[in-house]
């Protein structure tokens, strides 16, 4: 026995120091992993969901539009600085971009999503709805064509990859564009139908405006066959336009479904204040241990600490993304963590109470307990499992994997150190002359 | 010295019917608010460069016509909550409120689509049943071994029950009266008091099994209320030390952390009391089969 417990010792001292050495420093590099991740509402940073309109999409095509639309995202994002942007895609089609540390503006944002995809609109009257017989208004549709029997949507899609920006003979702001084979088919039927009629360019339902705020819709003069331009756009817009409508053209329109931005300043002050509740409250219980189960609650504290930095250490490691929510769940954690503890002493005191020595009162405890920790354990396993797939399944689960993932890992975490670490703490007390003193282990002992 | 906690049992029966009935009632009444992740809608987290009481703020905004709560955390932030803010409506916003107040700073803003919304709330309720499956498959297993499986687990249930119908109840309350939202945090909470409370009810159940076991007595009641004092002092200490870190949680960090924290205090406080007076209780009234002359008898 005096054998195994000092193995026992020894193998707690090098865990504990590995421990240590993979979470110290924290920006140090172990194992390829360097500081603790945080979550967005714990470092700041901006989160953002999109659906992907795939109704034009031909069946079977949907993933590749999806990793295009990706592509075309990465491509804006790279001007804005970002360290560790995670642009990936969730269900069918939705894309969730996350910039981690990162002010974005209002103006930056519109432009991730922007879908850049103009699309030519024809004015038609058509009754007015509830209104009286013969009563019109004037209504925007979508430019189409029959091609080959196929109805087809006259828009920028349908441009050369060569858009740019020019000045015209007075100086005007010009977009110039040229037609690709099968857009100048669409382009051809659709201004020969609309000569001298007004024809719209919208962005989404939102019409394109101009430097003066008006809408653009030139009429049309002439059959448009091979190239064409806008006319009347700021230059900015313009510029911005063109490098859209090049390379970074969306393929399909987004909408913005979901957005979280949090100040990078406000996130540091929730790390500073759960660490501080954090250590306050693991000092609490100590001081609480230490004052009821005596040298017991103090070894329980001593082996709190060693489950602390065993805990971090894993996070490190694995890496566990920690958010607000997770540090509750490794706070709730420590509280759990304890009661393993609470549950062994209670019987190593019953242990005691039919006259036990330390040695058998400790072995006895601990094997009595066993079964009581084990199933308390098991509903919070299957619990943390449960939130893990919610946190996995939504579009702003962050918090619930992380607080899912800390608690199942400092459960985990705590029935190891209960069972292993107090033990072997306690056991060092075995043929001692404190060994002798029973009520040094445990409240109320000694008497009835 | 021993307590007579199984003697008193209609107290605790007693106290535990008016929790509950209250919570039902105000649950009823009141409903629980749900917070923009199951509703849709925006929160924008803003703070003014000159002094800005959050009073005038409310004036302005009501007068924009905006219907929405106004909050304060203590970094003197104000939490504004709309309906769904597009990016025009809140650049909208945000420029009628420098014109009121002067310069703002943006600190935070939340936004979800109702698309978002519903999936979030359509998987939230997935997981609640998946629980309920779980915790019922556990029961079964953890039980099956008891005397009488049925009796134990169906205990165990009632009190789980009445735990999560309390949380309801007070955040309904206080959805009434302090405009407490429920968001997915909370029903992440609910779910870990579920694990919590089960916990707690077997380590007194697997205490009864044990002592019937070794035959302390041929009366039922005192092989339960001899569990409950045994198992007394760790289920305190136990929740003890946890309500002790979750109101550190509470106290330190504040706003955005507490409707979770306090799911979690309230749950933790509910579960320990019903896992102590309401579970082995039940378990006696319904091995006596006295429940009629119980009700009489005070």
């Amino acid at each position: 026995m005096p054998r195994r417990r000092t193995w026992f010792l020894i193998g707690i001292i090098v865990v504990f120091a590995l421990a240590l050495w993979v979470l110290l420093p924290i920006e140090g590099e172990r194992f390829g992993r360097k500081g603790i991740q945080f979550g967005l509402d714990l470092q700041g940073g901006v989160r953002l969901v999109y659906r992907a309109d795939l109704s034009q999409v031909s069946p079977g095509d949907e993933a590749e539009v999806i990793d295009g639309v990706i592509a075309v995202i990465a491509n804006r994002i790279n001007p804005l600085g970002v360290t560790e942007p995670n642009i990936e895609k969730r269900g069918k089609d939705q894309i969730v971009v996350e910039l981690p540390r990162l002010s974005v503006t209002d103006v930056q944002k519109e432009r991730i999503g922007r879908t850049a995809l103009l699309e030519f609109r024809e004015l038609i009257e058509v009754p007015v709805e509830g209104g009286e017989e013969g009563e019109v208004e004037k209504k925007w549709i979508s430019a189409t064509a029959f091609i080959d029997g196929q109805e087809k949507v006259l828009n920028s899609s349908y441009f050369k990859e060569n858009t740019y920006v020019a000045r015209d003979n007075f100086g005007g702001i010009e977009l110039r564009f040229e037609w690709t084979e099968e857009g100048s088919k669409v382009s051809e039927i659709v201004t020969g139908r609309l000569i001298g009629q007004p024809m719209g360019i919208f962005e989404g339902d939102v019409p394109l405006l101009g430097d003066d705020g008006t809408e653009i819709a030139p009429i049309v003069q002439s059959i448009i066959r091979t190239s064409g331009r806008i006319t009347g756009l700021s230059v900015n817009e313009a510029t911005e336009l063109s490098s859209q409508l090049n390379a970074g053209r969306l393929p399909v329109p987004l909408e913005s479904v979901g957005e979280l931005t949090i100040d990078p300043m406000l996130g540091e002050d929730f790390v500073e204040l759960s660490v501080k509740a954090g250590i306050i409250g693991i000092l609490l219980i100590m001081l609480f241990m230490t004052a009821y189960y005596r040298l017991s609650g103090l070894l329980a504290s001593l082996s709190l600490i060693f489950y602390g930095t065993l805990v971090l250490a894993l996070f490190k490691l694995i890496p566990v993304t920690i958010t607000l929510a997770g540090i509750g769940g490794f706070v709730l954690s420590i509280g759990m963590a304890v009661d393993a503890n609470v549950l062994i002493f209670e019987r190593m005191k019953e242990e005691f109470r039919t006259g036990q020595a330390l040695g058998a009162a400790i072995e006895g405890g601990f094997s009595r307990a066993w079964t009581a920790i084990r199933d308390s354990n098991v509903t919070t396993f299957i619990v943390c499992l449960i939130l893990y797939w919610v946190g996995n399944s939504i579009a702003f689960g962050g918090s619930v994997k992380g607080f899912a993932l800390t608690l199942f890992i400092g459960v985990a975490v705590s029935m190891f150190t209960a069972i292993f670490v107090t033990r072997t703490f306690l056991r060092l007390f075995v043929g001692t002359g404190l060994a002798q003193r029973s009520s040094f282990f445990t409240p109320y002992s000694g008497r009835k | 010295m021993m307590f007579n906690i199984v003697g008193k049992r209609l107290w605790f029966f007693s106290i535990s019917g008016v929790l509950i009935l209250i919570s039902a009632v105000a649950w009823g009444v009141f409903g629980l608010k749900p917070g923009i992740d199951f509703a849709s809608g925006s929160i924008t987290t803003l703070s003014f460069e000159q002094e800005v009481s959050q009073a005038e703020l409310e004036q302005v905004l009501a007068g924009l016509g905006y219907t929405g709560r106004v909050e304060s955390n203590p970094q003197g932030d104000f939490i504004i909550r709309t309906t769904r803010l597009t990016a025009e409506k809140k650049a909208e916003l945000k420029g009628n409120l420098t014109e009121e107040f002067g310069t703002i700073n943006e600190k935070g803003f939340e936004n979800v689509d109702p698309v978002i919304a519903s999936e979030t709330a359509r998987i939230a309720l997935f997981a609640a049943f998946g629980a309920a499956i779980g915790i019922l498959l556990y029961v079964t297993w953890a039980f099956h071994r008891m005397p009488k499986p049925f009796h134990y687990g169906a205990c165990a249930i009632i009190a789980l029950v009445h735990d999560v119908l309390i949380v309801v109840g007070v955040f309904s309350i206080l959805g009434a009266t302090l405009g407490w939202e429920i968001n997915l945090m909370f029903i992440t909470g609910l779910l870990a008091v579920i694990g919590y409370s089960i916990n707690n009810t077997v380590v007194v159940f697997d205490r009864i099994r044990e002592n019937q076991h070794r035959g302390i007595s041929a009366d039922f009641e005192v092989v339960v209320n001899n569990s409950l004092v045994e198992t007394l002092s760790r289920s305190l200490n136990t929740s003890l030390t946890t309500v002790v870190v979750l109101a550190a949680l509470i106290l330190f960090v504040g706003t955005s952390i507490q409707n979770f924290a306090v799911t979690l205090l309230i749950g933790i406080l509910a579960g320990t009391y019903s896992s102590l007076c309401i579970a082995p209780l039940l378990l006696v009234a319904w091995e006596k089969g006295k429940w009629g002359r119980f009700f009489l008898r005070s």
